[in-house]
């Protein structure tokens, strides 16, 4: 169970030069700070994207004269051109849904904690370690270039939103924004699969192979374990978005038709007529879709997974209190994960699938919705009777709670095959997964920063400007997605570039413009978080090895922790990782290291038979 | 800080509850016959999530209201969960969830499970990056061949109809898509480039139109009058203006049109169009 044998494999002296302390890094910590600042700029990019997209949307016609001047191809005279919206659509999702929600949670947070929870030295393939984050770069840099190379017919990008459904996506010839940009677009995310499979192979392995002394797998934090089932889930679906993304280009560059059926008419040309649009047959359009969504659907779970295990970390540590159901936890997470795998239909109900596929998959769909419900429920048991500080971490991850029910609970909606016809690609869709993929997600991770920036950076970030930025954010976030939910139900389409074509959607403008404005409010007080982010690594308060009178084994070292984050003595594990409020312990928290000797006091005081107080093994 | 993030949790609850409560940003009137199950389905699923959106929220709001640190206790109540509990909860949940994912199906099933009655008003519809194109088969109700080999946009051939089938004499082919009230409708749905999506909010109803395929569906509509129709799928540059109407007739209204030749059948069109107009917003 623990890690002797692999010691020796993967200790590495600390480097002493730049580049390989802070570039080309091993260590995992390194790495896992180089993941969030690549998450950082990539969120910049998103957000700019989604409050030009507002713009377009609630102002139509209105003339910018700085867009202009920025994008003279996509905003001539400053007017936003159908295509710019439509390319931003696209680049907006994939950048947030690969590039953020994807990168900080796992690689970010993951990388840097997992190891130090578990009581390991590092990652079990550093070289690998590095790779994943290399590659994943690479990645962006090909994303980034996907705007800038398609300047010849006036887009910023690729159009296809972050699905790209084939054919659209398949065919250079079916528009603006099918170009050299769809190319790249392609290629981009073919090696963000590369670079997550990579990080997944990395976890699993040193969650499996290098936990300490006494840290038997019920004894690990939930965030272990979300970070491990996130592994999972991205080693089983990337290759299949790899495989995918593969065939498209093919179709694209080498005459293949994979997507593509035969009999296409397009810009007046027959398929096959003429060498502007070689001939192709025989493609489905549908099995783009169901590769898409077999890896789509299981990238949500990707996304929120780490932000689960984050709150009920941060819950239980500011609440003073044991995480309520801990095994109950780490079932639903196990549930998710699996069911996680057999819903991916429910994105295609209306695609032209079997209706007795669309039955099958709604029902599925609706189970999954047990294990989030049983989540919600173990985090209010573990506020009952807690002694709730009030830090920023904790807000956010209470914040986390809120939205992730807010945003969860309409998949009810969704999720079944009728309401889908009214309810399809509609704005209650885009409501409905930006609020629990997107903004609960981004609150575990905004928890997770408050709460670890003292371990990363040895200082504390500011509480007061924390705080002024939860409040503008929680209630921003509601602000802009639940009018979202009453423009679906009126019938507003996503993906519409105006809506001033159509009279029913009229009605709706003082909501289309009122959410513009909370948005641009929103996103204005994230300037606040980047300040006090780089502020604090300067300027904040002194952390300590434990500022907040924390329970696992991150706690039990130095703020930033050594290179072999244990300074050469492996930490041994004692019992479970939420040990607050023992009865009789001397004080509200008692560390995984903690010897046996107090326990004897405590044997007492455990209540219930889902908890993990110091049952497990023994050494 | 406990007492003031309750308080805002709470006033967020319910102005995202009052949001839904508000008629004329609600579902339009509904036209078809499935819709009315429909809607049912929709208002018992939204009150079972508002219930369960307010419960938790309150909920929440409650625990941080109540348990803030305060001088009082000094410790936080010991316990590691119930597992009477989490039985409880995740049977309760399960037996909701599954069972309006279950109460869902029918009017699926109703709308998918079965093919159009034998009768219906059968129109082809050819969906083409920004137009609607809609194929009526005539008096003889049998639709005339077509073949890609013969569309000719510049032509106004968009769906390669081919003249020389005596089936396509009586056919017509319009950017409008007529069909009669009361009495069931089956659309045959193509496309010839990329996937569209036909939607019209009054009728609930939606589906794709994929290239390489023929997707029948059906429904009935009930209500005469002229309705906005829209791509719900994104297609390209200019998605948002592939638009069109629906005009639900009147059975004599709708015949009298079928049967009239191709040049009458587009100016007749013009004319209804101009007649019926869009319905009264909420």
């Amino acid at each position: 169970m623990s890690g002797e044998t692999h010691e020796a494999v993967h200790r590495h002296p600390a480097p002493t030069g730049f580049i390989r302390k802070y570039i080309f890094s091993l260590d995992h910590k390194v790495i896992g700070i180089q993941y969030i600042m690549l998450a950082l700029v990539a969120v910049l990019v998103g957000m700019t994207m989604s409050v030009l997209m507002r713009m377009n949307l609630s102002w139509p016609g209105t003339n910018w004269p700085i867009l202009g001047t920025l994008f003279p191809g996509g905003a001539p005279d400053g007017m936003m051109t159908p295509e710019f919206y439509l390319s931003l659509v696209t680049m907006h999702g994939t950048i947030m849904v690969f590039f953020v929600l994807t990168t900080a949670p796992q690689g970010g947070f993951g990388n840097y904690f997992l190891p130090i929870q578990i009581g390991a030295e590092d990652m079990a393939f550093p070289v690998l370690n590095m790779l994943s984050f290399w590659v994943t770069l690479v990645g962006f840099i090909v994303i980034l270039a996907a705007i800038f190379f398609s300047g010849a017919d006036s887009t910023v990008g690729p159009i296809g939103g972050w699905t790209g459904y084939a054919p659209l996506s398949a065919l250079p010839n079916a528009g603006p924004g099918q170009g050299m940009g769809m190319n790249l677009w392609i290629i981009s995310i073919a090696i963000f699969c590369v670079g997550s499979l990579l990080g997944a192979l990395n976890f699993i392995t040193t969650l499996l192979n290098m936990r300490t002394r006494g840290m038997s797998l019920m004894r690990m934090p939930l965030t272990c374990w979300a970070w491990f089932t996130t592994a999972v889930l991205a080693l089983l679906s990337f290759p299949v978005l790899l495989g995918g993304g593969i065939l498209l280009l093919l179709d694209r560059l080498a005459g293949t038709s994979f997507f593509i059926p035969g009999g296409l008419y397009l810009s007046g040309i027959l398929s096959g007529t003429d060498e502007r649009f070689p001939l192709h047959t025989g493609g489905s359009p549908i099995l783009w879709q169901h590769l898409f969504w077999f890896f789509g659907h299981p990238e949500v779970y990707i996304a929120i997974l780490p932000g689960m295990g984050a709150t009920s970390h941060i819950l239980s540590t500011f609440a003073r209190k044991p995480v309520f159901g801990y095994r109950a936890m780490v079932f639903a997470i196990f549930a998710i994960g699996l069911l996680g795998f057999f819903v991916w239909g429910h994105h295609m109900f209306i695609s032209g699938m079997s209706p007795y596929s669309a039955m099958t998959f709604s029902i599925l769909t609706l189970s999954i919705g047990v294990p989030s419900a049983v989540k919600t429920f173990n985090w209010l048991g573990t506020l009952w009777g807690a002694r709730i500080r009030f830090t920023t971490a904790m807000l956010f991850a209470i914040g986390f709670v809120s939205l992730f029910v807010a945003g969860g609970i309409t998949g009810l909606v969704l999720g079944q095959t009728s309401l889908d016809l009214p309810m399809h690609d509609t704005y209650f869709v885009t409501a409905h997964f930006h609020l629990v993929m997107g903004v609960a997600s981004i609150f575990g991770m905004f928890a997770a920063t408050y709460f670890w920036f003292p371990k990363m950076f040895g200082r504390l970030m500011n509480e007061s400007l924390g705080k002024f930025h939860f409040w503008i954010t929680f209630i921003g976030v509601y602000c802009i997605f639940v009018p979202m939910h009453t423009m679906g139900i009126v019938g507003m389409p996503r993906r519409f570039a105006q809506f001033t074509e159509y009279e029913y959607l009229k009605t709706l403008h003082p909501l289309v413009v009122f959410v513009s404005i909370a948005a641009i409010a929103t996103v204005l007080a994230q300037i606040v978080f980047y300040f006090n982010l780089l502020w604090s690594i300067f300027k904040g308060k002194r952390a300590g090895e434990n500022p907040w009178d924390a329970t696992t084994l991150e706690w039990t070292t130095a703020s930033p922790p050594p290179h072999d984050n244990f300074a050469g003595h492996l930490p041994v594990v004692y019992r479970g990782p939420y040990e607050f409020a023992v009865p009789g312990a001397a004080n509200d928290f008692v560390m995984q290291t903690e010897p046996e000797v107090i326990l004897q006091a405590v044997g007492s005081g455990r209540e219930g038979t889902s908890g993990n107080g110091h049952d497990g093994h023994r050494h | 800080m406990g007492r003031a993030l309750a308080v805002i949790i709470w006033i967020l609850t319910l102005l995202s509850v009052s949001l839904f409560f508000i008629d004329k940003w609600w579902f339009p009137t509904a036209i078809s016959s499935h819709a009315a199950a429909l809607d049912r389905q929709f208002l018992i699923t939204i009150i079972v999530v508002g219930l369960a959106f307010t419960a938790a929220q309150v909920g929440l709001g409650y625990m941080v209201w109540k348990y803030r640190e305060d001088a009082d206790r000094s410790r936080a109540t010991y316990t590691h969960g119930s597992s009477k509990l989490e039985v409880i909860w995740t049977v309760v949940t399960a037996i909701i969830f599954i069972g309006l994912a279950v109460m869902g199906q029918s009017v699926w099933a109703s709308l998918r499970f079965n093919d159009a009655p034998p009768g219906s008003y059968q129109v082809e519809v050819v969906a083409q990056q920004f137009q609607w194109n809609f194929h009526y088969p005539g008096t003889d109700r049998v639709f005339g061949r077509t073949d890609p080999n013969l569309i000719d946009d510049s032509g106004l051939n968009f769906i390669g109809l081919d003249e020389a089938d005596p089936n396509a004499k009586d056919d017509a082919v319009h950017t409008v898509l007529a069909i009669p009230s009361g009495r069931p409708v089956e659309l045959l749905l193509r496309s010839k480039d990329v996937i569209h999506n036909i939607w019209v909010p009054q009728l609930r109803f939606k589906q794709d139109l994929v290239p390489g395929m023929v997707i029948r569906v059906h429904f009935t509509a009930n209500t005469p009058g002229k309705y906005e129709l829209a791509c719900a799928e994104l297609c390209g540059q200019l998605h948002f203006q592939m638009k069109s109407y629906l005009l639900v007739l009147p059975d004599d209204e709708l015949g009298a049109l079928t049967a009239l030749p191709q040049d009458q059948f587009q100016t007749r069109m013009t004319e209804l169009l101009a007649k019926y107009k869009l319905p009264a917003q909420n």
